[in-house]
């Protein structure tokens, strides 16, 4: 049993935190929240100069060939700079998917530009009558020759507003929500017939409704087969919920910090609110949910790799730990920084409004109890 | 004991109930509380006005109503139904109360008119930054010369004080040992020179908050309330009416059904997600802890009509109550599923932003952020449980 990092592993945590922490402040962060386009091209490719956008790629694609622990440490340093460029849909996500279960030719076609910065991807595998159901899917993909003609509507699609190219999960044959019949198929956004309706999300990100109208994709757009899609895609969607995770114990770590330091200076009735026992005791709890969070994140990381049925139960478990932890640690900093806690000027709402959304993020608490119950 | 309503208890709910159906601006409705301007805000309130509807706990010879604990009660509940916009609480509830019971009769006479009408819109100027919890710390300080004090200070927290003509300001008058004593309240003219609104934006993105910085303002010593140093006894006395208010049954009451209705429209796995035994139980046990408020509540005010004034019970009230809100508005944010993530703040609409997702979905996690103040402010929730702990368990 060895839960101790990589002396290489150590160098990236120390390499991204230092980046972050140089040039990717509050007032930073802010600043690109509210520009026109809401990333930072530039930052993103620094990413691509120090290699993060290559970690989880093969060599012979021109990767790193990290893992999922390297994913993680990566994930945890983004979490308490609360960066909003797309690490998590074009490298995670769609890179992932790619990676894993892309054809060579589509391997060569794009890995590359995502590895030298030059293209962002998205995953539009939400439906609006969907809620958490991956299956949930009334998109539809016709068989026409050679092609594939898609039609319908994606909801919720985060970073589609900077993606080159969305992966798309659309039906192909079978009921509304059966398993089967589930197709992923590589559109380029540019392509006749995708709109896009694209807008700011509670957590400093952007997103988009994506609208597909008799878009035509070669079948070679599709990844896999034509029934492959809904594993790939759960396990796509397990390996974020890793991500965000990570994420996640590193908003718990910032605010859970932030919060002793202010209980520590702010004075009332003469004293240290810290004195207070009862704020003390809440800062214990706050501090034992980011230590089971914490462990539950390894726990899912570490076995991202094993069978289905052991991914599941892992992803889900962990799922449900950061939700309920992170919506706990949210709300009590805020509640202890007083009437700070709730101005937008201070960074504590931010992580507060980031740990909100990635507990809906990828299906909420309840979906995830019912999927641990169940697997 | 006994909670049936009599036949004119049930008169009295037709009677309201009709007037605010005949009576409420058609135009409000469509507007949510953050986006509504300032004459949004006192539309009803100048209806309720013509009505003498106000302020109906107020003693009628100030312009309130004889109506028993009851009948306020299903005034409360009716306006909730309704979803109509309460009166601003600063000068109904707050001030007005502290005037008829400590103000003199020209204090009276030109205060409570303007209150009723709403010409006059009050804020509260009490916490400050460096007296929050501990509001006895205070710092503004007023210097009387000759018939005017001279006020220098920093306030903080004002609630809707950019739209406030006045400000019921607690400053420091006198420094003495004791700093309850030396405190003084006093009735500021938003008008006067050297006074400086600075907006605060909050976690929902909301204009909710201000700064106020007081800069040599001159105030006429006529404004004072009460006897100067003696202000503590007066700003515990809102205090009190202010934490009794807070419980908002009524309009949890509402918001409930708000919910059960987004949830009806919501779909998971393609059936309601309020068929959902999850999610419907979540609802009952927020709707059982709302009962037994509710009831709690009933035997505060039954307590009232019997003489004996709100207590350190009232803490109950506002503890349980900012509870039960914050818990829908997170049970209403999960109950829209993704679309909690589209984000478009009052502050930021334009023409360019068009709404995303179902119409049920807009604003629900803008008002589970802002719902978070509601266990700061008014005394937080921790100091609510201190004064439970001090004053009715005896610890
Ligand atoms: C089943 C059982 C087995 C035990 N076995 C042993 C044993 O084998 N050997 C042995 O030596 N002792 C043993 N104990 C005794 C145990 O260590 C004491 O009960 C314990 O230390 C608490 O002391 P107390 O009972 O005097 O309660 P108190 O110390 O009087 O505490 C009463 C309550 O006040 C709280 N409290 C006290 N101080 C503070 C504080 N500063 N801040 C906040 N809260 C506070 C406590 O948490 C508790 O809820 C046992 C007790 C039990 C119940
Ligand atoms: C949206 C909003 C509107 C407001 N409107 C107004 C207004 O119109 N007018 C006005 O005057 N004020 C207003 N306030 C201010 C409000 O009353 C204060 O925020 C509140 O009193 C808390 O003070 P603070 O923010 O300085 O927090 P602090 O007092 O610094 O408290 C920080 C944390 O410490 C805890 N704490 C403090 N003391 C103790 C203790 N003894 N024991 C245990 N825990 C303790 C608190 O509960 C809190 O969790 C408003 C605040 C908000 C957020």
């Amino acid at each position: 049993m060895d839960f101790s990092f990589t002396e290489e592993q150590t160098l990236l945590r120390n390499m991204v935190q230092s980046f972050v922490s140089d040039n990717y402040e509050f007032d930073t962060r802010m600043k690109i929240v509210r520009s026109e386009e809401g990333m930072d091209r530039g930052i993103w490719q620094q990413f691509a100069e120090l290699g993060l956008l290559a970690a989880p790629f093969s060599e012979e694609m021109g990767g790193l060939d990290g893992g999922p622990v390297e994913t993680m440490v990566i994930m945890e340093e983004l979490g308490r700079g609360l960066v909003v460029e797309p690490y998590l849909p074009t490298i995670v996500l769609c890179g992932g998917i790619l990676n894993r279960h892309g054809s060579d030719a589509q391997k060569q076609a794009y890995l590359p530009s995502i590895i030298g910065g030059e293209a962002i991807w998205a995953l539009a595998f939400n439906e609006p009558q969907g809620r958490f159901n991956l299956a949930d899917i009334v998109t539809s993909a016709r068989a026409e020759g050679d092609d594939y003609v898609l039609n319908g509507t994606k909801a919720v699609v985060l970073g589609g507003p900077w993606a080159d190219k969305l992966i798309v999960s659309a039906r192909i044959s079978g009921d509304q929500r059966a398993r089967e019949g589930v197709g992923l198929f590589i559109v380029d956004k540019s392509a006749s017939g995708v709109s896009t309706q694209d807008y700011p999300t509670v957590d400093g990100g952007r997103a988009s409704e994506v609208t597909l109208e008799n878009v035509s994709v070669a079948a070679d757009a599709m990844i896999r087969d034509a029934n492959s899609g809904l594993g790939i895609l759960e396990e796509a969607v397990d390996h974020g919920i890793a991500a965000i995770c990570a994420e996640a114990i590193g908003h718990m770590k910032m605010l859970n910090d932030a919060t002793v330091e202010y209980c520590r200076t702010r004075k009332q009735f003469g004293v240290p609110i810290g004195s207070f026992q009862v704020l003390q005791h809440r800062m214990v709890d706050m501090f034992m949910e980011y230590e089971q969070s914490v462990s539950m994140t390894y726990m899912v990381n570490m076995k991202l790799t094993e069978d289905a049925a052991a991914r599941t139960k892992a992803a889900a478990g962990a799922k449900v730990q950061i939700g309920k932890s992170g919506r706990f640690v949210g709300q009590e900093a805020v509640q202890l920084h007083g009437g700070m806690g709730m101005t937008e000027e201070l960074n504590v709402g931010h992580f507060f409004k980031r740990l909100t959304m990635i507990d809906t993020q990828f299906g909420n608490v309840d979906h995830h109890l019912k999927r641990f119950a169940a697997a | 004991m006994d909670v049936d309503f009599t036949p004119e208890d049930v008169a009295f709910r037709e009677e309201v109930r009709s007037f605010i159906e005949e009576n409420y601006p058609k135009n409000l409705g469509a507007l949510e509380r953050s986006d509504m301007s300032k004459e949004d805000l006192l539309a009803w309130h100048k209806v309720l006005h013509t009505r003498g509807w106000v302020a109906p706990s107020w003693p009628v010879e100030f312009g309130g109503t004889d109506w028993t604990v009851t009948q306020r009660y299903i005034f409360n509940e009716e306006s909730a139904r309704y979803g109509t916009v309460p009166p601003m609480p600063f000068g109904v509830q707050m001030l007005g109360p502290v005037i008829y019971t400590f103000g003199n009769q020209e204090q009276k006479d030109w205060v409570l008119p303007g209150i009723l009408s709403g010409k006059d819109w009050w804020c509260q100027g009490y916490s400050e930054p460096g007296a929050g919890s501990d509001l006895a710390a205070l710092k503004t300080k007023a210097v009387l010369e000759g018939d005017e004090y001279v006020v220098n200070g920093h306030k903080i927290w004002t609630t809707l004080a950019q739209h406030a003509d006045w400000m019921f300001c607690l400053v420091r008058t006198t420094t003495s040992d004791k700093r309850q004593d030396g405190i003084s309240f006093l009735l500021i003219d938003m008008k006067t020179p050297g006074i400086t609104v600075r907006p605060i934006i909050t976690i929902d993105g909301g204009h909710e908050v201000n700064e106020v910085f007081l800069e040599d303002v001159r105030v006429p010593a006529k404004n004072l309330v009460g006897e100067q140093d003696k202000g503590w006894t007066i700003a515990k006395f809102l205090l009190g009416n202010e934490r009794s208010g807070i419980a908002g049954v009524a309009r949890s009451k509402k918001a409930i059904d708000r919910l059960r209705e987004i949830a009806r429209g919501e779909l998971e796995n393609g059936d309601p997600l309020l068929s959902s035994a999850d999610f419907s139980r979540k609802i009952a046990e927020l709707e059982v802890d709302l009962t037994a408020l509710e009831y709690t509540e009933l035997r505060t005010l039954a307590a009232e009509s019997q003489g004996q004034g709100p207590g350190p019970e009232s803490s109950i009230l506002k503890i349980k109550g900012t509870e039960i809100q914050q818990r829908i508005t997170e049970l209403t944010m999960e109950a829209v599923g993704n679309y909690a993530a589209p984000w478009v703040p009052q502050l930021d609409v334009g023409d360019n932003y068009l709404a995303i997702g179902p119409d049920q979905s807009h604003g629900v996690s803008q008002t589970y952020f802002n719902t978070r103040k509601t266990s700061i402010y008014g005394g937080s929730n921790e100091i609510q449980r201190n004064i439970i702990a001090k004053m009715v368990l005896g610890l």
